[in-house]
């Protein structure tokens, strides 16, 4: 059996969820066996799960399963793979995602497979295949143990809903206490965040000054975009942290990925160039992100910015 | 306090990267390797302040070949008390580094055990969450803000869209974010000390790999880029919409 772990966050599922979902259930045909999906804790219309393609939802209800801790999903996602004989477990590659991958692959003495972009290859053996070195090569790995773990990358493929609703059956299963106990959770509310953004508006030293980001912003909301921005911005506090996408902030691969005023150094490179359509607006032409970008416009972002605005207000005044 | 800080060794984020002639490596030959930045400037740098704070220790910990030494120097360079690298050719997955990592400091009482949040080659950030669960110490991975006092830990973590304040009681395994110290760089007197530094070689323990590396294929390279007039903005919303059907 195939078992996808369903990511919830306040008893939600996330679009990972659903993506993860239609991935386990690709894969569990490829391999011709069953599809299941788990979810711990309250969640808000388990039964959807099934249109993406889980045959069935088990769910674990325990109170101390409301806030996520890694070793106590752990123990619990162990319990229902011994359970109901799982042979391949899929997790979203979300903070999540990760923080419980290792544990399992420890628990389970499993082989593990973190950051997978595409279907598994499952003719004879199970292979998966991963970007790495910043996405300037594909690595194929090879999970030779009895059980299989992945985790998916985020928007590698789009959820496909088309199926029915499942059934959904409680599981009881030994739920630890946790050891670490949560004191607050600050969420910036009413803007998806970074990870699952399809659409980012980026922007970097190019701007002069905080001032200045009203533009951004602006063509972020008409579009319905995620704002994002540089190192050097985020370091000079012009934009807060969480917004800091590169090798060192948060590493994204939204459909689309504007970047206004970011010259493209290497690193902040390695952290966007999955992204799937790359626009890049810098006055100056030979800034090296136009070499990893599909549209490119040099120019004064000042005047390009509002005006590409203005042409999404009658793109979307026409739809 | 007695802390223990993981590093791995990366390529340099600007290596370029090519196959062997027969397609299924990497050609690794003039791969300029660093200490992962993670491991660098945020986990270690964050366990030298607390272990000055407390008078305690910071002992490096590595799992590779001898070639590894000079960047472990590096560590010892940066403030780090002593170093032991587990001998191993070729590190193989992570849930053998992990194994290596546990079974060496299992009966050593560390307070604190530190990885950085990942390598920046793989991006797996998986090794912390194994060696705790090996372990079985609670893990609290992506930390930003750390302080201790009384044999409690307060750390700030990155989630998505936010962050999340915890406390743990030590002893306690943790994966180190942006923002949780600030990057030192060693000066000379701390190149010369580390050389005197100890840095002890020991065997690996028997351990499992269960995934291994097939082959590597380069990525399609990206057609060029296509230019637009700045004064025509309403192309632009037409190419994403209709050819590149993003929006």
């Amino acid at each position: 059996m195939v078992l996808i772990f369903a990511e919830t966050v306040n008893g939600q599922f996330k679009k990972t969820a659903f993506e993860a979902v239609t991935y386990g259930a690709k894969t569990a045909a490829l391999m011709g066996v069953d599809c299941a999906a788990l979810v711990l804790g309250p969640a808000n219309d388990a039964g959807a799960l099934g249109r993406y393609g889980a045959k069935r939802v088990y769910q674990v209800s325990d109170g101390a399963l409301a806030n996520f801790d890694a070793q106590t999903y752990a123990a619990v996602i162990t319990d229902a793979v011994r359970q109901l004989g799982a042979r391949v477990v899929i997790l979203s590659h979300s903070a999540t995602g990760k923080s419980l991958l290792g544990r399992l692959a420890a628990r389970l003495d499993a082989g593990s497979a973190p950051g997978v972009n595409a279907l598994p290859d499952v003719g004879g053996g199970f292979r998966v295949k991963k970007p790495v070195f910043s996405g300037k090569a594909i690595a194929e790995l090879e999970i030779t143990s009895d059980i299989k773990l992945v985790s998916l990358m985020g928007n590698a493929l789009p959820p496909e809903a088309g199926g029915s609703e499942a059934s959904v059956e409680a599981l009881q299963a030994n739920v630890p206490a946790s050891r670490v106990r949560v004191k607050e959770v600050k969420r910036v509310e009413g803007i998806v965040p970074l990870p699952e953004a399809e659409l980012v508006v980026s922007a970097g030293r190019g701007m002069k000054g905080p001032e200045n980001w009203g533009m951004v912003e602006e063509l972020a909301e008409v579009l319905g975009a995620t704002t994002a921005c540089s190192r050097p911005v985020a370091d000079a506090h012009w934009r807060p942290h969480h917004e800091h996408v590169g090798q060192t902030g948060i590493a994204i691969r939204p459909n689309l990925y504007i970047a206004i005023g970011i010259s493209g150094a290497i690193q902040h490179l390695a952290g966007v160039n999955s992204s799937k359509t790359i626009v890049v607006i810098n006055k100056d032409p030979e800034a090296p992100f136009f070499k990893a970008a599909d549209y490119g416009v040099v120019g004064d972002l000042f005047e390009v910015v509002p005006r590409l605005t203005e042409a999404f207000k009658r793109y979307k005044a026409g739809q | 306090m007695k802390i223990l800080v993981c590093v791995s060794k990366t390529p340099d984020t600007t290596t370029k990267i090519a196959l062997t002639p027969d397609g299924k490596s990497l050609d690794m030959s003039g791969v300029q390797y660093i200490m992962n930045p993670y491991d660098e400037w945020y986990a270690l740098v964050r366990a030298l302040e607390l272990a000055e704070a407390a008078n305690g220790t910071v002992t490096l910990l590595n799992v590779g070949p001898a070639d590894n030494d000079a960047i472990i120097r590096k560590g010892l360079a940066i403030g780090a008390n002593d170093a032991v690298r587990i001998d191993v050719a070729d590190p193989g997955s992570s849930l053998y580094v992990a194994r290596q990592i546990a079974d060496y400091a299992r009966d050593k009482g560390y307070d604190l055990i530190f990885f950085g949040k990942e390598t920046i080659d793989y991006n797996g950030s998986e090794v912390g969450a194994m060696a705790a669960e090996y372990l079985d110490l609670p893990y609290v991975s992506y930390a930003s803000q750390l302080d201790v006092a009384g044999g409690v830990a307060t750390v700030a973590r990155d989630i998505e869209g936010g962050v999340e304040v915890v406390e743990v009681d030590l002893p306690l395994v943790l994966s180190a974010a942006k923002g949780l110290a600030e990057q030192r760089i060693p000066n000379m007197r701390g190149i010369m000390m580390a050389k005197s530094k100890p840095l002890t070689v020991v065997a690996p323990s028997a351990a499992p790999n269960h995934v291994g590396t097939v082959g590597y294929t380069l990525p399609q390279a990206k057609s060029s880029v296509k230019l637009l007039a700045p004064e025509d903005m309403d192309e632009l919303v037409r190419l994403l919409h209709e050819e590149a059907k993003v929006i």
